[in-house]
């Protein structure tokens, strides 16, 4: 191989809180691994853990620091999904406010980034800058925001002010909401005294005082997760980080070089914004050990009743009646079903059954045989060392700059990856051996944000 | 009257008016460990729509864990805040102290807070609430935070406490038949739930409301100046000056929010004979809410200085001599220096209160409601549940 012209890259790594959906395993297999101890803590390889205990969040983030991560990971979802018109009860459920959580983790790590996801729909910029700027302040330099753009009037139902957006609204309003975010935290007083902010604009009209110092970081790191074109420039024009859904090395070159390729509009270069995308991994002894393993946990995470939910998902329609371990419905979908509620609507679930229908008769496949096949693999399955490799290469072709690990295990699932593969990044020379920085922005080698001189 | 055998409630304000708030963890860590050290029930901060300084809610979030008895309850206002995230942000308080959260409601009726969340009619947003009122009176205002206070319960006892089981034979991580959408309608606002954090550890943080309200300064924000606060005990001047502008910040709305709602009321005053007359008037609006027995433990709010050990010492008796006379359950502390008084209180008041027995040598209880000797109320929906079988 022909050495590399430029210094390899650092892979930049965060640690996700299990989410409340399928990912996340919550019942032993029936063979039985060890589960609680006495102490009520949980032993390593169990999947009982809370999910909503402190001590769960804890755990992971003192595992995340002690393997050097950048930063911690919480989703949000402000409603409780339903199908068929009835409270989702199959998966993890139950998490607790994004902020708040941080704030209190702010007080057992010290160098961990702290990301939080919240919705720019369902708040206003000046309560959130607020936020923001007080977990800066709390975690001396270390809040990151990762700004969505909940759509659904579903979860609307939640909120005073209701209602939804379209997609192309949802952006417009997302970006007038971050500049307005930053015109606050730039009028923060920084020993002088505060600057009134006015802002007038489509979506908000701020006027008034910002009461918060500026932050150690200036602006809290600022995440965007959301693949479209849209999503995409939103990303370019304002965003440090962007968390985007894992794919194979080739839609990853795509889709890193379409989002960079967007930065120089913006006055950005490319190292301006890191692209991590999301990924599970399974590691074994050996490869074969691995992918056994790998196999195991998706059986327990499409159990059979999930199976069937997930067909219902794409039907549309009630299939209760059908056993998850025999074939598909012949039937076709209801391009109309409306089952679930708060999930991603499938775009055209005719050419997902199609497609379904095809693998389960060429391959011999029951339905749930067919859910697992199709949906949510593990993104690297291996011995340590074959993982730390693949991860590199990911990144040292750029198809990413890092990753945002989730495990599937509650609150220890990370610790395998910590005492295994990240002295194998380390020795590859593409993780770091300490943190150098206080602040998150230095941990990713994002610059400070200029700030605009007074005008008065 | 009190119950005799429950001591005084004993809590502390962090902040005070005119000393500018601290944006450094360390600083309210160091004052939340001494008031632990002198085994108070809780300390407040107070927060206001529009700051200053950082959110009350978030800086006591973060010295959670560098505690392990102490409540904690930070300000939230309602009027321009999402009623779904103030229920899940104490919710999620009380998770990460472990059982020790509660939240003093309190609204904004300033135009300067208006305009800091003012919204035009927004394109293609298809509404179905109002906006908050700007600048609207008192008594509307409250009236909405009343509201608020209902639902936020309302979502913590939307889970159930049994409502996860982790069943492996079904498939089911929770039962559904215990977890509640609320379907509640006020008057300018609904919201469907169930919450999305599980019911916390208290079952419900305790709800606390200041039925006196902060003397507002000019500009709606607390007046300036710690010069004219009182030596403890006496009158401060211009004190009826401050009654008078306590009625106009809708003190009757804010006494039957209370009534209605609040686990603890705290009442500014300087006298005995007013605490006592505010506990009586708010007992008997309780009593009219079908709250009887029961009704909100009645701090009263104090404010103190203490420039010397023997100011320590006087405090001690004063609040024995309160107590005596059965005006209030308890004392809710407003520091003028909270640094400087809250130590020498811990060392020169809190040995005098403990050798008199009115106030515990350690903690017995984890969760503030222990604290306060208020029962873990069960979910209504439980008990719904329960009283249709
Ligand atoms: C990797 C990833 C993670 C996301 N996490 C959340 C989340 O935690 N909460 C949320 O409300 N939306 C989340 N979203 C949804 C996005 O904010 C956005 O609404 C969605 O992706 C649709 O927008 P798009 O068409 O631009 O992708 C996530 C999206 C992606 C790609």
């Amino acid at each position: 191989m022909s050495p590399d012209p430029r210094p390899r890259k650092q892979i930049h790594l965060a640690a996700h809180f299990p989410g409340v959906n399928n990912t996340t395993v919550w019942a032993d297999p029936p063979t039985g691994r060890p589960t609680t101890t006495p102490a009520g803590g949980t032993s390593p390889g169990s999947s009982l853990g809370s999910q909503i205990d402190f001590a769960s969040f804890v755990h992971l983030a003192r595992t995340a620091e002690r393997g050097l991560f950048d930063f911690f990971f919480l989703a949000e979802g402000l409603r409780l999904r339903e199908h068929k018109g009835r409270i989702h009860d199959l998966d993890v459920l139950g998490r607790p406010e994004s902020l708040t959580v941080l704030n209190a983790l702010a007080a057992v790590t010290e160098r961990l980034g702290l990301a939080g996801t919240v919705s720019a729909t369902f708040n206003e910029p000046y309560e959130l800058a607020r936020r923001f700027a007080s977990l800066d302040h709390l975690s001396g330099g270390r809040a990151a925001w990762n700004i969505v753009t909940t759509s659904d009037a579903f979860t609307g139902e939640n909120f005073r002010r209701g209602g939804y957006l379209d997609h192309a609204d949802r952006y417009t309003r997302a970006a007038e909401f971050l500049a307005t975010a930053r015109a606050l935290w730039d009028s923060g007083p920084a020993g002088g005294p505060p600057r009134r902010v006015d802002h007038s604009g489509r979506h908000f009209v701020v006027r008034g005082e910002f009461g918060v110092a500026r932050s150690p970081q200036g602006h809290p790191v600022v995440i965007q997760a959301g693949d479209s074109a849209e999503g995409r420039e939103f990303a370019a024009s304002a965003a440090d980080v962007i968390f985007t859904r894992h794919s194979g090395p080739e839609a990853g070159r795509a889709f890193y070089a379409d989002v960079k390729r967007r930065l120089p509009a913006y006055g950005r270069r490319p190292e301006d914004l890191k692209i991590m995308p999301g990924v599970t991994f399974v590691l074994g002894d050996t490869l074969a050990e691995a992918q056994e393993r790998a196999v195991e946990i998706r059986r327990q995470q499409v159990s059979p009743q999930t199976a069937l939910l997930t067909l219902e998902q794409v039907w549309g329609v009630d299939l209760s009646s059908y056993d998850p371990d025999g074939p598909l419905p012949d039937i076709d979908p209801d391009p109309h079903g409306e089952l679930a509620q708060g999930r991603v609507r499938i775009a055209d679930p005719q050419a997902v059954a199609d497609r379904w229908r095809a693998l389960s008769r060429a391959k011999g496949l029951s339905i749930r045989e067919t859910v697992i096949e199709t949906t949510g693999r593990q993104s690297f399955v291996g011995t340590p060392d074959s993982v730390a490799r693949e991860m590199d290469h990911f990144v040292q072709s750029d198809a990413a700059d890092g990753f945002i690990l989730v495990p599937h295990l509650t609150p220890d699932g990370l610790d395998p990856f910590v005492e295994r593969v990240v002295p194998l990044l380390q020795e590859r020379g593409v993780h770091r051996t300490e943190y150098t920085g206080t602040t998150l922005r230095s941990h990713l080698g994002l610059p400070d944000p200029a700030r605009p001189a007074r005008k008065d | 009257m009190p119950e005799p055998h429950h001591p005084p409630r004993l809590a502390v304000a962090l902040d005070a008016p005119g000393v500018p708030p601290r944006h450094d963890a360390a600083h309210y860590t160091a004052l939340a460990r001494l008031a632990e050290h002198g085994t108070l029930d809780f300390v407040t901060l107070g927060d206001r729509f529009g700051g200053p300084g950082p959110d009350a809610l978030a800086v006591l979030a973060r010295i959670a864990p560098d505690t392990e008895r102490i409540g904690l309850v930070p300000t939230v206002t309602t009027t321009h805040t999402e009623p779904f995230h103030v229920s899940t942000a104490v919710a999620t308080l009380d998770w990460v102290s472990r059982g020790r959260a509660g939240w003093t409601v309190e609204v904004s009726t300033t135009e300067a807070e208006a305009a800091l969340v003012g919204r035009p009619q927004v394109l293609g947003f298809a509404r179905t609430g109002k906006d908050p009122h700007p600048a609207a009176s008192p008594a509307e205002v409250w009236s909405e935070a009343g509201e608020v206070a209902d639902v936020v319960g309302r979502l913590w006892d939307s889970w159930e406490d049994d409502a996860e089981i982790r069943d492996r034979a079904t498939g089911r991580f929770v039962d559904r038949a215990k977890l509640h959408h609320v379907d509640f309608t006020g008057r300018a606002f609904s919201v469907r739930g169930p919450s999305i954090v599980p019911r916390p550890p208290q079952g419900r943080p305790v709800t606390v409301v200041d039925v006196t309200g902060e003397t507002d300064g000019p500009d709606g924000g607390p007046s300036p100046g710690t010069g004219d606060l009182p030596h403890v005990g006496v009158p401060p001047r211009g004190g009826s000056r401050e009654r008078g502008r306590s009625r106009e910040l809708g003190e009757g709305a804010r006494r039957e929010v209370a009534a209605a709602r609040a686990d603890v009321a705290l009442v500014r005053a300087e006298d005995p004979q007013t605490a006592g007359a505010a506990r009586a008037d708010l007992l008997a609006r309780a009593r009219a809410h079908g709250r009887a027995p029961g009704g909100p433990l009645v701090l009263a709010s104090l404010p103190v200085e203490l420039e010397s050990s023997g100011d320590a010492a006087g405090l001690a008796a004063l609040l024995g001599d309160w107590f005596a006379q059965g005006v209030a359950d308890g004392f809710h502390l407003r520091l003028a220096d909270p640094v400087r008084d809250l130590a020498r209180f811990v060392e020169g008041t809190v040995p005098l209160l403990r050798e008199r027995g009115l106030l515990r040598r350690s903690y017995e209880g984890t969760t503030l409601r222990e604290h306060l000797g208020l029962p873990r109320p069960a979910s209504i929906y439980a008990l719904a549940r329960e009283a249709a079988r």
